[in-house]
C-alpha cells in the first residue's frame, strides 16, 4: 500500500520556489531518508506531507488530502520536528495525559514504558529538562502512538553521540515493525545508513537521486585505487575523486564491480560520500547535471 | 477518562474484565481546554490573588463593622440594604474587573504564544482540528473566566460576611441587622446575570483578541488596539463625525441601559451597589439587535481565527 505519493508537488514563497516539481512515492514499511543541504526543500516538502503548509500539484497521505483533512490525518501520521517542539511549561505527566485525552491511538503505559528507561522525571517541566531528554520524552509520546506514519524532521539536531545513537535504537528496536512507515531528513547522513531502507536526494526544490538502498549499493561503488592503477581507473569515468593519506578515492556509478577489482580495493561507499559527489557535480551547472549525472 | 469504567456494553467474552481500558474515547475539546488551564494559570491565579487581598485588607478593617453597623441600624430601612451591601458590591466589582482584564491579556496572547515558543508544532501533529483549538480558546473569556470570578466573589463574600459576624458578636452589636438587611442571595443572582450580560456583550471584544493574536507577528496590543485608534482619528479629521467611536463606546458599555434600568419606579436614581432584582431587563437585553449583531461578529472573527491558524507556522 502506497503511504506518501506526490505528483508535481510544487510550493513557492514569492518568486523563491521552495519544492520545484517533487515526485514520490512512498510504500508502506519503508524507512525513507530525504537527504539535503540547507535550504533544500527538505522541511517544505515534510510540511505539506503533514497538512502545516499549502501547495500546489497532488498530494496524498494515506489517501487523504493533508492540507484539507489534517486533523483526521494526525491519527496516523505522528512527527517529531526538526527541534525540540514541546512546550516548555509543560510537565511530563500533562504531556501524558494530553496526549491520551486527545490521540485515539495512544497507549499511555507505553509511554510511561519507555520513560522508565530514561532519567526523566515524571513531576519535571520540559524547560528543566536537557535537549536530550526532550528529544527522548517526545519520543516516548510517539513511539506510544500506534501510527502508520512517522515524520522525523532534523530529530537530533543538536544532541550528542549518545542521544543520537540511542534514539535511532529505539526507533528500530522498539518502534518499526514492517507495517510501518518512516520518512526522516538529517544532516547526519552517516549515522542512518544502516536505518535506511530507501533514500532520496533533494536539490533545489528537485529530486535528484531516488533508489532503495539495495539499489545504492550495487550502483555506487568506491574504490581505493592502487596508484599505478590511476589512469586505467579514471578510464572508468569516476563521478568523484578524492584523496586520503595520498591514496586517491574513486566513486563509480553503475560501473562493472569485476572491472573495479581490478584497479583497486572496492566497497560500498557512505550516503555522505555519494551525497557530496552528486552534489558537487552539480555546483557548475545544477538543472543540466541533476539529469545527467544522477538520473 | 470513561465517566463510568464499569460500563462496557460491548465487551467481548474471552477479553479479560480488569484488563486496563489503554485507548479511550479522545475528548480533544475537554482536553484542549485543561491544557489552557495548565498554560495559563493565572485565570484562576489572579482572582485567588485579589481575593486574597481583598480578604487581608477587609480582616483588617473588620474593627470599624461595629460602629458602622450601628449607623446604618439609625438609617431608613430602604437605605439599609443598600449601605451594608457596599463592602459586598466593591469585592464583586473588583473581581469582575479582574477578570476582564485576565480575559484581555489571555486572548492576546493565545494563539500568539503557540508560534512564539514553536509549540503550535506540536499541537499540530495531534488529531486536535483548528476549530476545536480555537474554541478551547475562546470559551475561557466566555465560560471559563465568568464561572471563576462567580464562585470567588461568592466565596469570598461569604467568608466577609462570617468574619463581620464574629466581630460583631464579639462587640455586643447583634447580627441581626446585618442578616436581615444585607440582600447577599440577590446580588449574587444580580451577579450572576452581570456576568453572563458582560460575556454575550463583550464577546465580539474576545473574538477580535483572538483574531489579532493569531494573526500579529508581534506587539498584539498594539494591533489590536491601534487600528481602532486610527479609524477613530480619521474619521474625526476627515469628516469631523464620530460614528466609530460611538460604535466602540456602544461595543464596551453598551450593555449596561441595556441589561438593567437604573430608576426606581417615580424615577428614583438607584445606588449601583445594589441593584434590586426589578430592575434587571433581559427582554430588553435579549430583543437588542447589538447583542445579536456583536455575536454574529464575534463568530466571524472566531471563523477567521480558526481559518487562519491553519496557515500559521511559528515566528
Amino acid at each position: 500500500m502506497t503511504v506518501i505519493e506526490a505528483r508535481g508537488l510544487r510550493k513557492a514563497f514569492g518568486k523563491t520556489v521552495a519544492v520545484d516539481g517533487v515526485n514520490l512515492r512512498v510504500e508502506e514499511g519503508r524507512i525513507l531518508g530525504l537527504i539535503g543541504p540547507n535550504g533544500a526543500g527538505k522541511s517544505t516538502t515534510l510540511n505539506a506531507i503533514l497538512g502545516l503548509t499549502q501547495y500546489q500539484g497532488e498530494l496524498r497521505v494515506l489517501g487523504r488530502d493533508p492540507w484539507v483533512e489534517r486533523d483526521q490525518l494526525m491519527r496516523d501520521v505522528c512527527f517529531i520536528a526538526d527541534v525540540a517542539v514541546l512546550p516548555r511549561w509543560m510537565r511530563v505527566t500533562q504531556a501524558l495525559d494530553y496526549v491520551a485525552g486527545v490521540h485515539p491511538r495512544f497507549d499511555r503505559a507505553k509511554a510511561q514504558g519507555f520513560l522508565a528507561k530514561t532519567a526523566i522525571k515524571s513531576g519535571s517541566r520540559v524547560r528543566e529538562l536537557s535537549k536530550g531528554m526532550v528529544t527522548q520524552l517526545h519520543l516516548a509520546l510517539v513511539m506510544a502512538i500506534d501510527a502508520r506514519l512517522l515524520v522525523l524532521d532534523e530529530p537530533t539536531l543538536g544532541l550528542d553521540i549518545l542521544y543520537r545513537k540511542q534514539f535511532y535504537d529505539s526507533l528500530l528496536n522498539d518502534y518499526f515493525d514492517r507495517s510501518r512507515t518512516i520518512l526522516v531528513t538529517t544532516h547526519q547522513v552517516e549515522e542512518i545508513q544502516h536505518v535506511l531502507t530507501d533514500l532520496m536526494f533533494i536539490k533545489q526544490g528537485r529530486i535528484v537521486l531516488d533508489c532503495s538502498m539495495e539499489e545504492f549499493e550495487s550502483r555506487y561503488l568506491e574504490v581505493m585505487v592502487h596508484p599505478e592503477q590511476l589512469t586505467t581507473a579514471r578510464a572508468l569515468k569516476p563521478i568523484h575523486e578524492r584523496q586520503v593519506f595520498g591514496r586517491s578515492i574513486l566513486l563509480f556509478e553503475r560501473v562493472d564491480r569485476q572491472q573495479l577489482a581490478g584497479v583497486g580495493e572496492v566497497r560500498t561507499p557512505s550516503i555522505a560520500d555519494v551525497f557530496v559527489a552528486v552534489m558537487g557535480n552539480m555546483i557548475g551547472n545544477p538543472s543540466d547535471q541533476a539529469q545527467g549525472a544522477v538520473r | 477518562m470513561n465517566t463510568e469504567p464499569n460500563a462496557v456494553p460491548e465487551s467481548p467474552l474471552g477479553s479479560q474484565p480488569t484488563a486496563p481500558v489503554a485507548m479511550s474515547v479522545p475528548r480533544p475539546f475537554y482536553w484542549s481546554v485543561r491544557r489552557e488551564l495548565w498554560e495559563n494559570r493565572s485565570i484562576y491565579l489572579a482572582p485567588l490573588a485579589v481575593a486574597a487581598v481583598v480578604l487581608l485588607g477587609s480582616a483588617i478593617s473588620l474593627i470599624g463593622v461595629p460602629r458602622s453597623v450601628r449607623e446604618v441600624a439609625a438609617l431608613d430601612p430602604a437605605m439599609q440594604s443598600a449601605m451594608l451591601a457596599h463592602p459586598y458590591a466593591h469585592i464583586a466589582m473588583l473581581l469582575v474587573a479582574t477578570g476582564i482584564l485576565v480575559g484581555i491579556f489571555y486572548c492576546l496572547d493565545a494563539l500568539h504564544g503557540e508560534r512564539r515558543d514553536r509549540s503550535i508544532l506540536f499541537w499540530k501533529s495531534l488529531p486536535v482540528s483548528d476549530l476545536t483549538t480555537v474554541l478551547s480558546k475562546a470559551i475561557i473569556p466566555l465560560v471559563i473566566l465568568p464561572v471563576i470570578v462567580f464562585v470567588t466573589t461568592v466565596v469570598l463574600q461569604f467568608i466577609l460576611l462570617l468574619m463581620s459576624s464574629a466581630v460583631l458578636l464579639a462587640s455586643g452589636v447583634g447580627v441581626t441587622t446585618l442578616w436581615t438587611r444585607l440582600p447577599l442571595f440577590q446580588m449574587e443572582l444580580v451577579l450572576l446575570y452581570s456576568l453572563i450580560v458582560l460575556a454575550l456583550w463583550h464577546a465580539p471584544i474576545y473574538a477580535w483578541l483572538l483574531l489579532v493574536s493569531g494573526w500579529a507577528r508581534r506587539a498584539t496590543f498594539l494591533w489590536a488596539v491601534l487600528p481602532l485608534v486610527a479609524i477613530v482619528v480619521f474619521e474625526r479629521i476627515a469628516f469631523h463625525t464620530s460614528y466609530f467611536g460611538s460604535l466602540m463606546h456602544y461595543r464596551v458599555g453598551g450593555f449596561a441601559a441595556r441589561a438593567f434600568a437604573f430608576h426606581l419606579p417615580g424615577n428614583a436614581p438607584v445606588d449601583p451597589h445594589f441593584i434590586p432584582l426589578s430592575l434587571l431587563t433581559p427582554g430588553k437585553f435579549l430583543s437588542t439587535p447589538g447583542l445579536w449583531l456583536g455575536l454574529a461578529v464575534a463568530a466571524i472573527f472566531l471563523a477567521a481565527a480558526v481559518r487562519l491558524r491553519r496557515y500559521r507556522e511559528p515566528i
